[in-house]
């Protein structure tokens, strides 16, 4: 970057900085005039960068361009799948909606909202100590009743431990039956390769500002055979599932941001899991009771390269994360409630850690900007704050 | 200094967090979540813990340039103010609990864990006034806005909690505090007041409680002992009351009727005249003074409620030193066991103590 880092950035995992090209992409399209939809010129020429968007983003994700349906975001995305899978597949009968113990609120709260609103019966399947699926349970969950199921979902690489979930084993179990495997890939996309096809998944949600594209614009991938009811009705773009006007300089930045993201998926992964090495390493050298979470091995198939969650037991999240912010260096406690107190994760209570220890955690996340000069930045500032909230733990003892 | 600026929503918090700003000091903006379930919380201007509110706080600190974060001290405003709350009412006492949360949260546990993260104050927005005395006493006076001047909810406030304190705004008086609001472009400039006690959301306090105590069957009585009806709960009575008792007919001269005693283990309320209302001495307990204790009886001016008047009276420490005695000058009506006694020498703050026992013309009246 140009600009001299003032801050040293630890939250890639909840917005990445956009890719220079991408923002250059972005400004220049913002400036045309044309509605995709319009028959003239000014529309072809909108369309043309539409569906070119649309071409690259399929082939960098192993998908036809007809399986990309755009949509505001990974929000927007998940309840589009989940609830739209519902709706076209529900009978009397057929209620059963699965996913796992640590999905994001994204998938969760879209989930428990048909429960409490539409009759689905919704079922979760458990996680291991390093917040796996348990691939075991589901297979039970799934083989009691397997036609009575809408969808099964389970998100591709957990947001705050950022542990690789088993997909390939529950698209093979939901296969046997037909049931249709959705997974939320916005923490994965950028940081291992995707590819839709050979995944064997149904649907499958991206978002373009966790990859250095635009907020404002994701795609849910979707084989063609599936026809969610749409959550919006109107002008029938995106297949008549998705209405509503593109929002083409959206579009085509997000398809610059994933070119450049899986061109250097490989080289940026390696140079990342170093920095998080050097993490680790000073994490647990300055604060030798720290526990790292999740899964301790490196590779596609553990772990994305870009997360540490750690635990500093005795400690506050929230009161550690004052201090590094106070120090220039921001990173994560994991969600937080509309009032904006931290809770609990419900990922680290899934995973089976107690409240304590759950409230004592913090995510560092690392992205495409992230620098040496950002890590000695941390390990030169946390030894301080973790002393000092560690004492404020201890003051406000007798509280809980 | 580093300090810890409390910021409500409210503009007097807004103003003060600005102030300390302009003071020099380094200032952290914190909302204090107090409600463990903020949703449940009335929004707009009632009360003090609603999304809204933290919203409107986080907006002020953005326009003041500080940094902002909310805290949880739900546990322990739960703890230490709600069941408190409850507990006084149900011993037949009549609690404040926003003194209460100064003293048990804003300076004590919020003050605890800013001090314990390197800050070396905090900073709110009520009206008082602190000052150093020669032998370094910190003493509080009454706000110079005598219609804001909240020295009465501060008075319970140590030494120590006092000399880690700020109110930047007690030398002012509201109207300037709005317009200095709108000058430094907050938008709570013209956010109305908050009133009642921000965790009841409707500011129905007897269906509040009667909601968390259940029925506690009782009687009404006149002063010689006759039922005049049964209640559902003495705590739904404060002394003083008059509105709500319900009694269907006129006492024998007329006049209306008043709560004078409530007697918490058989739930008891005695009614009569407003005339027996009236109390000229008082026992207080928790006794603490600004400095050292007094060796002999004060002439000085007392205040027992929430922007209640002042009384003139005489005030000597009990004689076991773990109470305070005090004689009105001028008798007091409605005064209800459980409430504060905030002893001034003119403006300053001498002491305060929690009453206890009132006392009429030589009879005690209420235990």
């Amino acid at each position: 970057m140009s600009a001299a880092p003032s801050r040293a950035y630890f939250d890639h995992a909840a917005t990445t900085p956009m890719h220079p090209e991408a923002l250059a992409v972005m400004t220049r399209e913002l400036a045309r005039v044309g509605n995709a939809s319009s028959l003239h010129a000014s529309g072809r020429a909108a369309r043309r960068v539409v569906e070119e968007s649309r071409e690259r983003i399929a082939e960098r994700l192993g998908a036809r361009p007809s399986e990309v349906v755009f949509t505001s975001g990974g929000t927007e995305a998940n309840n589009l799948a989940i609830k739209g899978l519902y709706w076209a597949r529900r009978t009397d009968q057929r209620r059963r909606v699965l996913f796992s113990s640590i999905e994001h609120h994204a998938l969760l709260d879209p989930v428990t909202w048909l429960a409490a609103h539409e009759g689905a019966r919704i079922e979760v399947t458990p996680v291991d100590r390093e917040g796996r699926l348990r691939v075991d349970a589901l297979k039970t969950a799934i083989e009691s009743a397997p036609d009575d199921i809408t969808a099964v979902t389970t998100m591709w690489a957990n947001n705050e431990m950022g542990t690789i979930q088993p997909i390939s084993e529950v698209v093979e179990l939901a296969a046997q039956h037909d049931i249709p495997v959705h997974s939320d890939a916005v923490q994965a996309a950028g940081y291992v390769p995707l590819d839709f096809e050979a995944s064997g998944l149904d649907a499958m949600t991206v978002t373009a500002h966790k990859l250095g594209g635009p907020v404002g614009v994701g795609a849910l991938l979707m084989k063609r055979e599936l026809t969610p009811t749409p959550l919006l009705h109107g002008g029938g773009q995106e297949r008549d599932v998705r209405s509503g006007t593109i929002g083409v300089a959206l579009l085509a930045a997000f398809a610059t941001a994933l070119d450049l993201t899986v061109e250097h998926q490989a080289e940026q992964a390696a140079r990342i899991e170093r920095l998080r090495e050097r993490i680790v390493e000073g994490i647990t050298r300055l604060v030798p009771d720290a526990v790292v979470n999740g899964d301790p091995l490196a590779g596609d198939d553990h772990r994305l390269p870009n997360i540490v969650h750690v635990t500093f037991p005795g400690c506050e999240g929230d009161a550690l994360l004052m201090l590094l912010d106070a120090h220039g260096v921001e990173v994560s406690t994991g969600s937080a409630c509309a009032a904006g107190v931290p809770q609990p994760s419900h990922v680290l209570l899934a995973m089976g850690f107690d409240e304590a220890a759950a409230r004592g955690s913090l995510r560092f996340s690392l992205g495409h900007t992230s620098t040496d000069a950002d890590v000695d930045r941390l390990l030169e500032v946390l030894p301080g704050a973790h002393e000092r909230a560690r004492a404020a733990r201890l003051v406000r003892g007798g509280a809980r | 200094m580093r300090v810890i600026a409390a910021m409500s929503g409210g503009v007097d918090s807004a103003v003060a967090a600005a102030r300390a700003v302009e003071a020099g000091h380094d200032v952290t903006g914190v909302h204090l979540a107090l409600s463990r379930n903020p949703r449940s919380y009335r929004s707009g201007a009632r009360g003090c813990c609603s999304i809204e509110d933290a919203g409107d706080a986080r907006r002020a600190a953005d326009a003041i340039g500080i940094p902002f974060y909310t805290w949880d001290m739900s546990d322990e405003f739960a703890d230490e103010v709600v069941e408190d709350f409850i507990a006084e009412y149900t011993a037949g006492r009549t609690p404040n609990p926003c003194l209460r949360c100064n003293e048990k949260i804003k300076f004590a546990a919020v003050l605890d864990r800013a001090m314990a993260l390197g800050f070396d104050a905090v900073a709110t927005g009520h009206y008082a006034q602190l000052r150093t005395a020669a032998d370094g006493t910190i003493e509080m006076h009454r706000a110079v806005d005598h219609g804001k001047d909240q020295s009465y909810v501060l008075g319970v406030l140590t030494q120590d909690q006092l000399r880690h304190s700020l109110f930047p705004l007690g030398g002012d008086t509201k109207d300037m505090v709005r317009v200095e609001a709108e000058r430094r472009g907050l938008q709570v400039a013209h956010k109305p007041d908050s009133h009642d006690i921000c965790f009841i959301a409707d500011g129905d306090n007897a269906g509040w409680l009667s909601e968390k105590l259940g029925p506690k069957p009782g009687a009404i009585v006149d002063e010689s002992g006759a039922v005049l009806r049964e209640h559902e709960g003495a705590y739904q009575f404060t002394i003083g009351q008059r509105r709500g008792l319900k009694l269907g007919m006129p006492a024998d001269d007329g006049k209306p009727r008043f709560v004078l005693d409530i007697e918490p283990v058989s739930g008891t309320v005695t009614v009569g005249p407003r005339e027996h209302l009236l109390v000229d001495g008082l026992e207080c307990l928790k006794p603490l003074w600004c400095g050292t204790a007094p060796t002999e009886e004060l002439e000085c001016t007392v205040q027992l409620r929430a922007h209640g008047a002042e009384h003139r009276a005489r005030v000597k420490v009990g004689d076991d030193g773990g109470s305070i005695v005090v004689a009105l000058i001028d008798p007091a009506e409605g005064i209800a066991p459980g409430q504060a006694c905030v002893i001034y020498d003119g403006s300053r703050v001498v002491g305060s103590g929690t009453i206890a026992r009132t006392s009429r013309a030589a009879t005690e009246i209420s235990a």
